[in-house]
């Protein structure tokens, strides 16, 4: 794991758009916005260290430890480093019926991972999501917690991989 | 009100009540484990479960609101096989080690299971494991596996102590307790936690695997450290305390108890105990030697020695320090005999800087209302105080009542963080206090459109004065209340004399929180000096031939520690009646006295109750109860009056009837109000008493010790006085405060005013600066 500093201040941007989610709840009730500015904190760090969840507690006034509770309670917030492409397939009952278990076993197949492990090119990890809504499109999985792609046959799959490859560097999520 | 049935009996409840309400109030029991009364509803254990006319499935109890008409039946097939299979799948989780379980045969799981379990489990599939965690020296979670996501511990912590420091991570069946990522669990009330826990998950890291509940006899006592005067089951086995529990008293400290009062009993057990009386005799090579006698030759010698002391000096030769945390019978007879040998140098008050008041009271002070007042408050004035760790449970009073709409203003010399909303405060140098109260005071009184006192012609309040006084002038039922610091500020009777002229002006009640657990006993006692004797500064500052210390530590105790050192150093006689062994270079004889498990006692609390006790344990090897010694002395000594038998005897004479001391107490003040004066130059000091090191006792408990709370003293300061002084944090600095000086670490502290430095009192590593208050100078070390 990288070495993560003591304290981290999260940056002018980063706070501008925080403030614009806290300004959608009443005053004094700040701490509404926790999952937004979790969700702000990790496309700014890649994922949520102890230290930024300080900084979102502190920004919120709340305690860390809720913020703590919020960050493990759901599965797109990373609390240890990913690689820059993190693709989590559902294998909720529905999915897993319509291929998504296949899905995911063919994609590890592919990168030589299994579920939460990471390339060692750092280029892929492998998550397993819960269900993503979309039970009619299965197989169904999430590019960086924000593109969705359905009915992953195992071609489909294959295209996603070799297209991420040569993504170079463009922008991770 | 609503009338509801619950198993055929009609009850009547308040609106807004809920059916578990119901059931407490008929004493119909419904099992339950997260469902608390003094907590929020959570109803996620699901073992209330009821069966409700008209519910088409089982309802949980305690989140269910009664509706009029309503019939709830707890004990129907329906209800029962809710209850069965909830406890049902409790087990599945929960390992089955109840023999190896520190909470076995106190667990209200293993209880429940034993109702409403099957004698054996339909599941076979592997258990989840939990792993243990580290929470500090005070709270054990070595088996989290038990736990059963109630979360009583995590609401506690937000509801009651005020401080989030564990809760829920994870998901379904991958939840569990945690403290954020590694940190420990630092709350004064945290040892509560332990009780609310209905399994063995939490549990007290002093006490685990020591004794098994049903060993132990329980034996009421009271809390001998803060002024609340807590209600304790001390819990005994042989003739050892094992540990210390609440026990339940609505009005003072309802169901629980601070840190301080539950750790603290690991030091009756500890080895600074005094075994045997001892002698300090001149060995042959001319170096003093303690030497153990029994109590006949030590109490003769302490006899001939205070007969001796007074036949050549005089009767005012002698004086007497005595704690507040000794008990009422102690302090009057020890006050009694230090009068019949013709001293009135008799006083309890230690850290007290500000003797000015003296004689112009009408009354005994007192929290001025009965502690359960402070829930129905719907405005405080808090002055000088460090609230949270002097008065934890007080503070917990005002915290709830705070959520419920109380406006609390302070003021205070340091911004520490109480866990309540604060409504206004004034963080200001100790010196500009007086001046800021009767900055209040001109708002108030001239929103009311009233003249000033003269004495304060030139006051102009400030905004923050202005915002305060509004504050306090609002509202229907307020109060002022004194704290510690106030009561040992310099100008300790002009805050008063303010606070009563402000009380005077919004219709507040004017209330001290006192010091002590038997700061209003010692009063009722006439521990103090009565016709022209020396308080206690005064005995230090023109130092007597000969003391009696009782149950105090002077060399942590005394506003000025230092004078205290060279005081007993260089008296004839200094007679140590103590629990434990110290105070070697100064005294010449010790006396093992009896710590309050160990004899009978009465504490008078803040509101003026008297609380008796008993002694729960036999006393340490040679060690006697204190009043013993006291009036076997005062016969030694062939003085009148000293002929009681028992306990009962001296209390009948020491003790009045309760509705006596009701009417002694009285916060009314004869002190004007002066123009105060800020003449302060350079840096002043603020010292409180950490919590740990408060009496001699709770210095003595090792895993308090171990706590965040016990970290040596640092000198806290702003970053601009930093800055100015050109030191870096974390450098160390010498402090010097009078003919003393203390070397410590320096930290940033953005909550003390500029102009002030901050260092704790009542510590090995601060006891040589001279006075708690008043200036000092700061260097590089």
């Amino acid at each position: 794991m990288s070495a993560v500093p003591d304290k981290i201040t999260l940056s002018a941007d980063a706070l501008a758009r925080i403030d614009r989610e806290i300004a959608k709840y009443p005053a004094g009730q700040q701490q509404s916005a926790v999952m937004s500015a979790l969700a702000i904190a990790q496309d700014e760090h890649g994922w949520l260290s102890t230290p930024v969840m300080d900084a979102v507690a502190e920004k919120l006034a709340m305690p860390a430890v809720a913020v703590y509770e919020v960050a493990t309670f759901y599965t797109m917030y990373n609390l240890a480093p990913v690689g820059r492409y993190k693709l989590t397939v559902c294998t909720n009952l529905p999915c897993a019926l319509s291929g998504g278990a296949h899905a995911a076993e063919h994609l590890g197949k592919t990168l030589g991972i299994g579920f939460n492990e990471t390339t060692a090119d750092g280029r892929f990890t492998l998550k397993e999501g819960e269900c993503m809504g979309a039970c009619g499109d299965a197989p169904v999985l999430l590019v960086n917690n924000k593109r969705m792609c359905s009915f992953m046959s195992d071609a489909k799959l294959d295209e996603l991989v070799a297209e991420l490859r040569a993504s170079g560097d463009a922008k991770a999520g | 009100m609503l009338t509801i049935e619950i198993d055929g009996k009609a009850v009547e409840l308040p609106n807004g009540s809920t059916v578990m309400d119901g059931a407490n109030k008929l004493g119909v029991y419904v099992p339950h484990f997260c469902y608390h009364k003094k907590l929020s509803i959570a109803a996620n254990c699901r073992m209330c479960l009821v069966q409700v006319e008209k519910a088409p499935k089982p309802l949980p109890a305690c989140a269910t609101p009664a509706t009029d008409g309503m019939k709830v039946w707890t004990q129907s097939e329906q209800a029962r096989k809710a209850q069965q299979g909830v406890m049902e799948f409790l087990l599945i989780n929960h390992p089955l080690d109840c023999p190896i379980c520190d909470q076995g045969g106190e667990c209200q799981l293993q209880d429940l299971a034993v109702g409403y379990g099957n004698s054996s489990s339909r599941y076979g599939e592997a258990k989840r494991v939990v792993f243990h965690k580290e929470m500090g020296p005070l709270i054990s979670a070595e088996e989290m596996t038990r736990c059963i996501q109630c979360t009583r511990c995590v609401r506690f912590g937000q509801e009651i102590a005020g401080v989030m420091e564990l809760g829920m991570i994870g998901r379904g069946e991958h939840s569990e307790i945690v403290t954020f990522v590694g940190r420990t669990v630092d709350s004064e009330l945290s040892g509560n936690m332990i009780d609310v826990c209905p399994v063995g998950a939490l549990t007290s890291k002093p006490f685990r695997y020591s004794a098994r509940t049903w060993e132990l006899s329980r034996r009421k006592s009271v809390a001998p450290h803060d002024s609340l005067g807590s209600n304790l089951v001390v819990q005994v086995k042989g003739e050892r305390v094992m540990r210390v529990l609440p026990l339940e008293n609505e009005a003072l400290n309802e169901c629980w108890l601070s840190d301080r009062d539950r750790f603290s009993y690991e030091a009756l057990n500890s080895d600074e105990r005094l075994d045997e009386p001892m002698i300090k005799r001149v060995g042959a090579d001319g170096t003093p030697q303690w030497q153990p006698v029994d109590w006949q030759t030590a109490l003769e010698f302490v006899a001939g020695g205070l007969k001796d002391v007074v036949a050549r000096h005089g009767g005012e030769s002698l004086g007497v320090l005595a704690s507040p945390t000794a008990t009422t019978e102690e302090l009057a007879l020890v006050a009694k005999l230090a009068r019949a040998l013709g001293s009135d140098n008799v006083d309890f008050r230690l850290r007290q800087s500000d003797f000015r008041g003296d004689g112009q009271g009408e009354g005994i002070a007192w929290l001025g209302m009965p502690v359960a007042e402070l829930s129905s408050l719907d405005r405080v004035l808090v002055v000088g105080s460090f609230l949270r760790k002097d008065q934890p449970l007080l503070a917990q009073r005002l915290r709830t009542a705070a959520r419920k709409g109380l406006a609390v203003d302070v003021i205070n010399p340091v911004d520490d963080d109480w866990l309540m909303p604060i409504a206004h405060k004034a963080i200001v140098q100790p010196s500009a206090m007086p001046s800021l109260l009767a900055e209040v005071l001109a708002a108030v009184l001239a929103a009311a459109g009233k003249s000033l006192p003269a004495a304060l012609s030139g006051v102009t309040p400030s905004d923050t004065a202005r915002a305060i006084g509004a504050s306090l002038a609002g509202g229907e039922k307020k109060a002022i209340l004194l704290g510690n610091l106030a009561e040992q500020h310099p100008d300790a009777s002009q805050l008063f004399a303010l606070a009563q002229a402000l009380a005077d002006a919004t219709g507040a009640t004017l209330g001290c929180l006192t010091e002590a657990a038997n700061s209003l006993g010692a009063e009722i006692a006439g521990a103090r000096p009565q016709a022209g004797g020396l308080n206690a500064q005064k005995m230090l500052a023109d130092p007597r031939r000969a003391y009696v210390v009782l149950h105090a530590e002077p060399e942590f105790d005394c506003a000025n520690p230092l004078a205290a050192r060279a005081a007993l150093e260089k008296a004839d006689l200094v007679v140590v009646m103590s629990p434990f062994r110290h105070a070697e270079p100064y005294a010449d004889v010790l006396l093992p006295v009896a710590p309050f498990t160990e004899t009978a006692g009465t504490y008078i609390n803040c509101e003026g109750r008297a609380q008796r006790f008993n002694g729960v344990v036999r006393p340490h090897k040679a060690t006697r109860p204190g009043w013993k010694v006291l009036r076997v002395l005062g016969t030694l000594l062939g003085l009148p009056g000293f002929d009681f038998e028992t306990i009962d005897d001296v209390r009948a004479w020491a003790v009045p009837p309760q509705d006596t001391i009701t009417a002694k107490l009285n916060n009314r003040t004869r002190v004007a109000v002066a123009a105060p004066v800020r003449s302060a130059n350079g840096v002043e000091r603020v010292a409180d008493v950490p919590i740990y090191f408060s009496d001699a006792i709770v210095r003595r408990a090792p895993s308090l010790q171990r706590t965040a709370d016990a970290r040596p003293p640092r000198a806290r300061m702003h970053p601009t006085l930093l800055e100015r002084l050109g030191i870096a944090e974390g450098a160390q600095v010498k402090v010097k405060q009078g003919r003393g000086e203390a070397v410590l670490a320096a930290v940033v502290d953005a909550g003390v005013p500029p102009g002030v430095v901050r260092v704790a009192a009542a510590h090995p590593s601060t006891c040589h600066l001279e006075g708690m208050t008043g200036t000092v100078t700061v260097e590089r070390a």
